[in-house]
């Protein structure tokens, strides 16, 4: 009979080791976990716990102090943030980070400048090329702006649509990146229950279409409702990993949460 | 470019066209032509400060390093005119790098100051090298153009040369705005950090557009010397480059049109109080905290929500 | 004259003019401070308190200690005004478009100046009668000493009230968080005011006791402005004490610049300085990296 070989699958994300040190502070201390393709995959933890640091140093916004991260079996760390996107790793942010200058379209449309090449000599002399890569770019951020419902806010200001909606924006222009991973820095941070619900569904549908997503979440619900397996952080250190039951019934995760009331936005 | 874009330069065109038909006098033309060049400083800086963000308190030494290098190497050196253009250009470019790189990561006031101080030390070297540039006595002598025989005077037949230029580098200007780049540099102006996560190489854009500013002043500086034929430091000072900067702030920063706008009235309206002799300085300086007290956006912006305003009237 | 006497005699040239940096850069610290706005009109305040006092001390024959406090309060009166005018009804208006607003109340200031005192550059006596002091073979001028004792006393008197004095402590208060400071009771509007008049009085002081020795005509502001901002930055923006070192730096560098190199380069050299100490140390001798990237610029 023939042997079945078991294909172990690669990480699309892995940590090793990682530190991140601010002056006396350790803000992350020998961190290991890894990410699966096609997961969603959530950290969770107290304020302060280093989670936003994480995504940070993973984006390349901060270097690690020590430590490796590894994207599709490549090394990451110590690149800066623009070749991180290209490489295909996209983030939203915690306190939303839109253009606000700039009409909700166009923000997608900037999400696109990764899967496009026109430079400043060719785009000024109007060269060939040009026109179709635009007419491109516009097509696949509207088609972005329809997935997160958006469509009917694309030639209003970015910075005077409702906050649920700015939230919906941010994710929006990360998919516009075509990205193979994307990093969601609490999606849910602001939002009330029928747009958590909402959130909940897109980020499904987001990894049903191929991408593998990172979130750092509070809400509760909405991480042990979507998540395929969470890690929670307390301060710096990884304290449980494991589907969303393990981690409830885990003592030190209990311990870390104890005496923090944890709020729905 | 955008049908409403598209209309406008139309009608500019148009309107430039037909101008020396009506205004005969070299005075008013050479007055417009003064425009005309400092619209071409003016639409760089724009894309600088509008569109991406950043400042430059040094740009009159770019206006220099153009004009000086058409007027040194045409005068001392025989360069034929092409050349010196072209040898202005690459300077330019060489020093706006040499500026840009070390200050990229300079935001704000530093970014401001670092500009300023370069400005100056340039303006310095203009007053000094004597027997290169000619010190504060400047550098007189400079040709004027000719293209196969035919001779750039001024009058009418600079004037249309001068503006043919500005129109190509506005054109120029609003593709690149209606851009990919166009959108990433207004998005560097936006967030840094989310233009970062987007993709976008922000300290390369940031260098490319300090350059692109560069070049601009620098074509305008060659149209100067050749025009002015007589060129000195004290048009490359410190007080020019604020001036650039007030034309395009006062225009409407945000809009390459407003640079426009006030490159035009921020030319005219120093001539035009000449009259004033000793007042001059004060109405100017009236005249200025007014625009700004009442229309901080700028003047185009500012023309703009008075017709909005007033189309909600009627 | 030995190459130590001329140095010193350098030196003591680079400390007078200095001094006038330093407070020209500590005023701009001051409103800095208070509201990160870069003020560039600070060298009109400079300007105007040389050309009021010789005003109200040669044309209307005041004496001394009454014209020199009268200048200060009406120059005071003038940076309350162009606070109350030009920047509070732009508080929402962007930095870029602040800045340009002082830019332009600057040109107002000198308009008005050349209107009223036309182009010719004015002198003062000076405090003290009687000839130049010879220390170690340099010449020094008396009034020399009341700059720097000036200088000095200035410099006391602000690191009491920025540290000691609730005032004080509220304006530091006001521009890391003015929304904090605003809900701890600090009447922010008030503060802003307080710092505009403040530098403005710092700097009328600075033109009074200075034009003695170097005249003052209407035109003096700007490179006052620039320089006594490289003195600002060299010490690290929004650092009062630094900007006084500052000051002293680049005055002593320019003076011996001029006098042993070329008086050509003289004013290039604050800006050199300048643009090397934003290549290497933008937060300057005293300032803190960590707090400059905080603060916004």
């Amino acid at each position: 009979m023939d042997e079945e070989k078991m294909v172990m699958p690669q990480p699309i994300l892995e940590t090793s080791r990682l530190r991140k040190i601010f002056g006396g502070l350790m803000a992350i201390v020998d961190l290991n976990f890894k990410v699966m393709p096609g997961q969603i995959k959530a950290i969770i933890g107290p304020n302060g716990a280093g989670k936003t640091t994480l995504f940070n140093i993973i984006t390349g916004i901060l270097p690690p102090t020590g430590g490796t991260i590894r994207f599709k079996g490549g090394e990451i760390n110590g690149e800066k943030p623009h070749r991180i996107a290209q490489k295909g790793i996209s983030r939203t942010f915690q306190t939303v980070e839109l253009f606000g200058n700039m009409t909700v379209l166009e923000n997608v449309m900037v999400g696109r400048h990764v899967q496009t090449k026109v430079g400043l000599i060719q785009s000024g002399l109007r060269l060939p090329g040009v026109k179709k890569e635009e007419k491109f770019v516009l097509e696949t951020a509207q088609e972005k702006l329809d997935i997160l419902g958006l469509t009917r806010r694309a030639n209003e200001p970015a910075s005077g649509i409702p906050l649920g909606e700015q939230k919906l924006l941010e994710i929006a222009r990360a998919l516009a990146t075509d990205p193979q991973l994307l990093l969601l820095d609490e999606p849910a941070g602001g939002l009330n229950e029928t747009e958590i619900l909402k959130i909940g569904e897109i980020i499904r549908k987001i990894r049903g279409s191929g991408i593998t997503v990172l979130l750092v979440e509070h809400h509760m619900d909405l991480v042990m409702n979507i998540s395929d397996e969470i890690v929670v952080l307390n301060y710096g250190e990884k304290v449980a990993e494991g589907t969303p039951e393990e981690v409830k019934g885990d003592e030190k995760v209990i311990d870390a949460y104890l005496g923090v009331e944890i709020r729905y936005a | 470019m955008g049908k409403e874009n598209r209309k406008a330069l139309f009608i500019l065109i148009i309107c430039l066209g037909i101008f020396p038909f009506f205004i005969r006098s070299d005075y008013y033309l050479s007055i417009m032509i003064f425009v005309g060049i400092n619209a071409i400083i003016v639409m760089g800086l724009s894309l600088l400060m509008g569109y991406a963000g950043q400042i430059s308190l040094g740009h009159a030494a770019f206006f220099g390093i153009g004009a000086y290098c058409s007027g040194v190497l045409t005068v001392k050196l025989g360069f034929s005119i092409f050349t010196a253009f072209f040898c202005g250009i690459f300077l330019s470019i060489v020093m706006a790098m040499t500026i840009a790189i070390p200050t990229l990561k300079l935001k704000g006031h530093y970014l401001a100051v670092a500009t300023l101080g370069f400005g100056e030390i340039i303006y310095v070297i203009f007053n000094e090298l004597l027997e290169i540039t000619g010190g504060p006595s400047g550098l007189s002598g400079i040709p004027s153009i000719h293209f196969f025989g035919y001779a750039f005077k001024g009058g009418w037949r600079y004037f249309y040369l001068v503006w043919t230029v500005a129109i190509l580098l506005l054109i120029f200007s609003l593709n690149i705005i209606h851009s990919r780049i166009g959108r990433a540099l207004r998005a560097v102006h936006g967030s840094e950090v989310a233009a970062q996560a987007m993709g976008v190489n922000v300290s390369q854009l940031k260098i490319q557009v300090f350059v692109l500013s560069a070049i601009y002043a620098s074509v305008a500086g060659t149209l100067y010397a050749h025009f002015v034929t007589f060129i000195s430091p004290s048009t490359f000072s410190l007080f020019v480059s604020i001036l650039l900067l007030m034309m395009v702030v006062i225009g409407g920063g945000g809009s390459i049109w407003g640079a426009l706008l006030g490159a035009g009235i921020l030319t005219i309206l120093p001539e035009s109080l000449r009259a004033f002799r000793d007042f001059d300085i004060l109405v100017y300086g009236v005249i200025l905290m007014t625009i700004l007290l009442f229309m901080p956006e700028g003047i185009f912006k500012g023309l703009i929500l008075s017709v909005i305003w007033m189309r909600k009237k009627w | 004259m030995s190459l130590f006497s001329e140095i010193l005699q350098f030196v003591f040239t680079g400390l007078t003019i200095g001094s006038i940096y330093s407070m020209v850069g500590l005023g701009f610290n001051i409103i800095y401070n208070a509201t990160t706005i870069i003020n560039l009109a600070q060298g009109e305040f400079v300007m105007f308190g040389g050309l009021i006092m010789v005003f109200l001390t040669v044309v209307l024959k005041f004496p001394l200690f009454i014209g020199f406090p009268l200048t200060v309060m009406v120059v005071t009166a003038i940076g309350a005004l162009f606070e109350r005018f030009a920047i509070h009804p732009l508080r929402n208006a962007s930095l870029l478009t602040l800045i340009i607003v002082t830019i332009a109340a600057s040109i107002l200031f000198r308009g008005i100046a050349m209107f009223i005192w036309g182009k010719d550059p004015y002198t003062l006596p000076p405090f003290t009668p009687g000839g130049p002091v010879m220390i170690g073979g340099a010449v020094i001028m008396l009034q020399t000493f009341w700059v720097l004792g000036t200088t000095l006393a200035i410099v006391v008197l602000t690191t009491l009230f920025f540290g000691k004095t609730i005032v004080g402590k509220a304006m530091s208060a006001c521009s890391f968080n003015p929304m904090a400071a605003s809900l701890m009771g600090i009447h922010v509007r008030k503060m802003i005011l307080i710092s505009f008049a403040l530098s403005a009085g710092l700097g009328a002081i600075a033109g009074i006791v200075i034009t003695p020795i170097s005249l003052m005509d209407y035109d003096r502001g700007p490179m006052l402005a620039v320089k006594g901002f490289c003195a600002a930055v060299l010490g690290g923006l929004g650092v009062g004490y630094g900007a006084v070192l500052g000051g002293f730096i680049v005055g002593i560098l320019e003076s011996l610049t001029a006098g042993l190199v070329h008086s050509g380069f003289k004013d290039a050299v604050a800006l050199m300085i300048l643009l090397f100490i934003l290549c290497f140390k933008p937060s300057g001798i005293f300032g803190s990296e960590e707090v400059s990237k905080i603060k916004k610029f």
